[in-house]
């Protein structure tokens, strides 16, 4: 029996999608099997981000209403041996034509078959994202260093708190960018933390290389030597149940004359 | 057979007492207060109102029993009802009494678009996160952070306080004093331990904790001991 964790944030553009498809890749490179579901239905984009657009055949809102089987809407993602799996969401309808308790059943059904269930929810508060966290036993809240998006992470947290089924949320903060942090015009990661107090998971820094990498639908996780596929995979480390501290920032920002003083072992 | 006095009139250092039985019907009380005063009233011409307190020992007294009461006794020319009292209340306003006289701890943190509410008095161990508003009838003491709204003394309790470990609200209401952060706040100002009160202005002020001991003596609730 799998665990299903949802993917959320509250306002939109801070990461979501992005979050979901690396810590899913990031896992199915640790070897589990994983099924993304992107519960953003009416604006799906999940299948962009993966690559896998055009081999959709059928999608959520068939499957809950009946029109397929569970395993014909789910598209294979052939890089992993039979390991990561998208279900896509529709793009017709809207997320009225989903209801919490179909979720409820078909997250029911996916956890028998696979590990890890990644659920990217829709940014927002009502029906999308009802929907998104009703099957999930865990949550993952996605924000940035900015007022307006840990504003949004602490009402989110609020209504996740309020979910008795579900484990206390751990959070993520994306796109850090260290410069602006130490300068004071980024939130710092002890004021975020203390602020919404809980416990946190993993940090990305801002790296181009992860818009490059989902504008070709390959996520970053898969490149080994960009930082914030390591952040991704220690993510996924820590989803595991390991417990790997925290990768400095500042490392990421010496360049290239301390790349190679590293090299050559000179601190 | 005596009958036994349903009504008795006492006068004391307050003034009149109407002494009402509370084993009688209401309606033959009712007859026999109008039948005494009635029988009063040609002696009394002055001009001046008598107030006179009711005390109706173990009988409960609804609010329109208590108006017809007063209507009855105001007739009666110069008698004014000036208070009545019972020695029962309803069960339902003993409950409430209770709430508002309680101090009710609550461990969360109140974050964005929460709402907590407490009758009495809220000991929040925890934080008000911007957007999370607390609001009391009574005092508020925040253990933590207090960043948020709150609103003390909501039913009209303008001895209301409120405390906080850090005092860097949003807004903050006592009763129907209102007080908005100013738009710009120093980033090194700790406001560390500090309180809210109206003060003699009508004005909510921030002061340090301290204050509070001079100020409200009532929220001391230990009774004998030194």
């Amino acid at each position: 029996m799998g665990e299903a964790i949802v993917i959320t944030s509250g306002k939109g553009g801070v990461g979501k999608t992005t979050t979901s498809a690396n810590i899913g890749t990031a896992l199915a490179l640790q070897g589990k099997k994983v099924c993304l579901v992107d519960t953003d239905i009416g604006l799906r984009n999940l299948d962009v981000v993966m690559g896998l657009e055009n081999r959709i055949i059928y999608d959520l809102v068939d499957v809950v209403d009946g029109r397929c089987k569970i395993h014909q809407a789910l598209v294979k993602d052939k890089r992993f041996d039979g390991l990561l799996y998208l279900l896509p969401a529709a793009q017709t309808v809207d997320k009225n034509a989903v209801t919490v308790d179909q979720m409820k059943k078909l997250m029911d059904e996916l956890k028998q078959d696979y590990d890890y269930i990644i659920i990217d929810c829709p940014a927002g508060i009502e029906q999308g994202y009802k929907n998104a966290v009703a099957g999930a036993d865990k949550a993952i809240v996605v924000t940035t260093p900015e007022v307006s998006a840990v504003r949004d992470a602490d009402r989110i947290i609020g209504l996740l708190e309020k979910e008795k089924h579900m484990e206390a949320p751990k959070l993520i903060v994306n796109r850090i960018r260290n410069h602006m942090m130490k300068n004071g015009d980024m939130l710092d990661l002890d004021e975020i933390t203390e602020h919404l107090s809980i416990g946190l998971i993993g940090i990305v820094a801002d790296d181009d290389e992860v818009i490059r990498a989902s504008n070709h639908g390959e996520p970053i996780a898969l490149n080994p030597n960009s930082k914030a596929s390591i952040a991704y995979r220690n993510i996924a480390r820590r989803i595991l149940g390991e417990s790997i501290p925290l990768q400095p920032l500042e490392e990421a920002n010496k360049g290239m004359f301390g790349r190679i003083k590293k090299f050559f072992g000179v601190r | 057979m005596k009958k036994r006095q349903n009504v008795t009139i006492k006068g004391t250092k307050d003034g009149l007492v109407l002494r009402l039985d509370d084993s009688c019907s209401y309606d033959e009380l009712k007859r026999e207060l109008d039948q005494k005063l009635s029988a009063n009233t040609r002696t009394q011409d002055e001009r001046h109102l008598i107030s006179v307190k009711l005390e109706v020992g173990n009988r409960y007294v609804t609010e329109e029993q208590r108006d017809e009461l007063k209507e009855l006794i105001r007739q009666k020319k110069n008698l004014v009802v000036d208070d009545i009292v019972s020695n029962v209340i309803t069960r339902e306003e003993a409950d409430q009494l209770r709430a508002e006289n309680e101090v009710v701890t609550v461990s969360k943190i109140i974050r964005s678009g929460q709402i907590l509410r407490v009758p009495g008095d809220l000991l929040l161990i925890g934080d008000v996160n911007p957007g999370g508003t607390v609001i009391a009838g009574g005092n508020i003491f925040v253990m933590g952070a207090l960043k948020g709204i709150a609103h003390a003394g909501c039913y009209g309790n303008d001895q209301a306080v409120i405390a906080a470990s850090s005092m860097k609200p949003s807004q903050l209401m006592i009763n129907e004093v209102r007080n908005q952060a100013p738009d710009i706040i120093p980033v090194d100002e700790k406001h560390e331990m500090e309180c809210a009160y109206i003060d003699e202005d009508h004005q909510i002020k921030i002061d340090r904790l301290q204050v509070l001991i001079q100020l409200r003596p009532d929220l001391t609730r230990l009774e004998g001991g030194h």
